[in-house]
Order: structure tokens, then sequence, then C-alpha cells
């Protein structure tokens, strides 16, 4: 059975390792916080300015003073750290953040990505994200395989327009992991149930396959 | 003697300000916003501003109030449209707005502040934000040339402040109020508390007070939170 939000969540807490500072996007990559394996270390980036970012706050503790890139209420941990935008940004584009996770509408198998505007539709921002994906050395991407329409979301080339290029390292979507090569889409693994024939038809871009392909341990 | 940079209020910190001037206003979100600063443009009736900010406030508050009363014609900022006014005027042609990389925004307001003209980033190159920018390559990486800001103004809000406009913040109501601090050629800093000299501990000041040129105790600040998110206690 294809994932769901929170199973690819899951399968992305899998790649955190202690030690890491982990920059999360807004929407499923917000989720991955809730599974992050015991016995590690990992403290949260929010590129407005702080480390160490903890869980919502409870009803009445709202600060207005503390929320994170998405705006959201948040609390901070214990060796939480707050500091400004340029700081932030100075974090991101040195690479000291080890791993950051973003939503996309398309990836292509050479690991372009676009996922802040649609032509024709309301264009909000890139905000943050093109610093990021420009900078990080390891790049996830969370998305769903295929969009509402059915189409592919893995392609050769994007048709939307860019936030970057060259630079996912990994995708885990609802059906599989995939990994950026230089000669395509190469997959890792499949969601549990899904069969490596659904996959070929969920994906527009090069495919490859080699041997067995393993279920994912969720 | 440390130098006196207090103004009684809003209205005597925005002297100066003339239509059509490019102006900064910190914050992220609705966190760390100068609503004091605000309100007072918004009575002085300012026009045709350019204004950088990250982002463009919501209705009828932040600088959705300086929208909806058409004093803004440009907006420079990361991400906008959390706000049916901006996006009415922004479709409508009314509103020109400018999209940047929310780091290279913060790194061109630190530029301006730190006399740095132009510097190279990574971020944008391979998109339609390297469109007419020069691309050099170091480290086998492209980057982009990206120019330092110009604001005569600058205005900002920090929890605490002295009369010699030295600023700690509060939590990640810092965002972007530093880099604009140390870039406004006028900054204007509103503090929930303002203290006489020698009251803050130089250790742990955040920006010190040389970037600032004029500093207040604001009226009232609303804070409004823009996504209340909570978990229940059980």
């Amino acid at each position: 059975m294809a994932l769901d939000k929170n199973g690819i969540a899951q399968r992305i807490a899998q790649e955190l390792r202690d030690g890491y500072y982990v920059n999360l996007g807004i929407g499923i990559p917000t989720l991955v916080a809730n599974y992050i394996p015991s016995g590690i270390d990992v403290e949260f980036q929010s590129e407005n300015g702080m480390l160490g970012m903890g869980p919502f706050p409870f009803e009445g503790e709202e600060d207005a003073d503390l929320i994170n890139a998405g705006k959201q209420t948040i609390t901070a941990l214990p060796g939480a750290v707050y500091f400004d935008s340029s700081t932030s940004f100075a974090m991101i584009r040195g690479q000291h953040v080890d791993l950051t996770v973003l939503g996309a509408m398309e990836v292509s198998e050479q690991g372009d990505i676009a996922n802040w505007k649609i032509p024709g539709m309301m264009v909000k921002g890139m905000g943050g994200a093109m610093d990021l994906v420009a900078s990080a050395k390891n790049i996830i991407v969370a998305m769903m395989h295929t969009n509402k329409q059915g189409e592919s979301k893995l392609l050769r080339q994007c048709t939307l327009p860019l936030t970057g290029v060259k630079c996912v390292t990994r995708v885990v979507s609802n059906l599989a992991v995939l990994d950026i090569t230089e000669k395509g889409f190469k997959l890792i693994e499949r969601a549990p149930g899904v069969s490596v024939d659904e996959i070929k038809a969920a994906t527009e871009g090069r495919l490859i396959i080699e041997g067995d392909i393993p279920e994912m341990k969720l | 003697m440390a130098i006196n940079k207090v103004v009684q209020n809003a209205q005597e910190a925005i002297e100066g300000l003339k239509d059509n001037m490019t102006v900064m206003f910190g914050g992220f979100g609705l966190c760390g916003i100068p609503e004091n600063a605000i309100a007072a443009i918004r009575e002085k009736g300012t026009k045709g501003l350019t204004c950088i900010s990250n982002n463009a406030g919501v209705d009828g508050f932040g600088l959705g109030v300086l929208l909806e009363s058409r004093q803004v014609s440009k907006m420079i900022s990361s991400y906008v449209g959390e706000n049916d006014e901006f996006e009415r005027q922004m479709l409508s042609g009314e509103l020109e707005v400018e999209l940047i990389p929310q780091g290279t925004l913060a790194e061109r307001c630190r530029a301006a502040g730190a006399g740095i003209p132009a510097f190279f980033t990574p971020a944008g190159y391979g998109t339609e934000v390297a469109l007419g920018k020069e691309v050099r390559w170091f480290n086998d990486k492209p980057h982009l040339l990206e120019l330092a800001f110009n604001a005569p103004f600058a205005f900002v809000k920090a929890d605490k402040g002295d009369t010699a406009g030295n600023l700690i913040f509060n939590a990640t109501a810092r965002n972007f109020n530093h880099a604009m601090a140390m870039a406004g050629k006028i900054t204007v800093a509103e503090v929930e508390e303002l203290v006489p000299v020698g009251e803050l501990d130089p250790n742990e000041i955040h920006t010190p007070g040389i970037f600032v040129q004029r500093i207040f105790k604001g009226e009232k600040f609303e804070k409004r939170i823009e996504q209340r998110t909570v978990r229940s206690k059980s």
C-alpha cells in the first residue's frame, strides 16, 4: 500500500543521524520531527532564526515572539539558541546544516527541483527554499509520487519554474525511495506492498532498477 | 557620555520620511514587526513607498495596514500573499512585487550595513532569479552577483533598548531586525522597554547602538499571532 504523509515522514526520519542539524520545510517535512529514532540527538534549525526548535506550545503558553519559519507558534528546547536572519542563512549557505528536507511539486532526474511557483496562480514566493537547495549538501524531497491528476512528479525535465538545479540527493515518495544519480532515478526501496511495476508506471523520468528492490521497513 | 538617541514618539521617529522612499521593515510574518512606526506612517500618509520586508503582513495588520491605504507602490520580499488586499493589488498591477530568496534578502541588508556593495551567492542560480545577473564560478559552483540594498530608512522592533540605541531582541523576533538596523541610513528602533544607558549588560546586547539613529518606547504592541498552533495537555 502507498504510504500516507505520516509514512513518508516516518521513512525520512530513518535518514537522521546522531548529531545532525536539520532544516525541515513546511508540509510533510514538518512531520519528520514526530519520528526521531530513539537514542539519537538531532537539532532542528528554523531559518527565521533558531536552533533547538521544540514542539508546539501547550494552549495558553503561546508566545508571539517565538515562531517557526511557517509562522506557527512553537517552543524552544534546552540548549536552543536564537539568531538573526543573516546568521541563519550563513548556517545554511555555509553548509553547517547536515540535512534539509523539503516538499516539491516536481523533481527531475538530474536533481532539479520546482516547488515555489505555478504560472497563472498567485505566487507567494520562494522564502528560504532557493538558499536551502543551492547550498545544502544533503537534500531529501518529501512528496507524493503523482499529482492530483495522476501525473508523475518525477520527471525527465521539470516543467514548472525551478527553485534550484542539480541539488536533490534523494526522493522519498508515497511509493518509493529513489536516489538521484547521473543516469536518473535509482530505485532504492519500495513502499510496503507496492510493486516495481507500479513505481515504473508512476515515474516519467528514467528509472534505474538493479536487482531485487527491498520494501521499506517502517 | 553615551549619545542620546531618544525621540518622544513614533511621529517624531518617522520625521524626514518622504513619498517614494525605499524603506526597510524588520520582522518575520507578524513576529517582531515595528507596529508603532507602521501606524505613524499610516497616519502621516506617506505614499509611493518601496518596502523591503520579508513578508507583507496580513489584512489589517503589519504592512497590510499600509497596503490597505495604498501607500506602498512596491514590495521587495521573499514570501507574500497571506493577504487578500495584497493579492488583489498585485494581480491588478497596482502593486509591483519583487520576490527574492530569503537568505539573499538578509545578506543584501547585512552587506548594506557592512559596507559591502555586492556579493556572490549560489541561491537562485538556474532559476528566474538569475535573469540578468552576473554568474561566476567559485569552488566549482555557479554563483550570482547580488547587490547591497540602499535604504534611507529602516524601521525595526526590539524587546529592550537603552537611550544610546543598544538593542536586545526576544526569541525569534530578532529575525531581520538586526541586519536591517545595520542597513538603514536612519534606523528607527521601537522597543517595548526603554532603559537608561548602563542598565543593559554589554555582554547581552544584540545590536550595538552605533547602528541605531532614533529610539522610542512603543505606545502599544498588539503582537498578533499569525498561526496559533498548540498541543493539548492530555
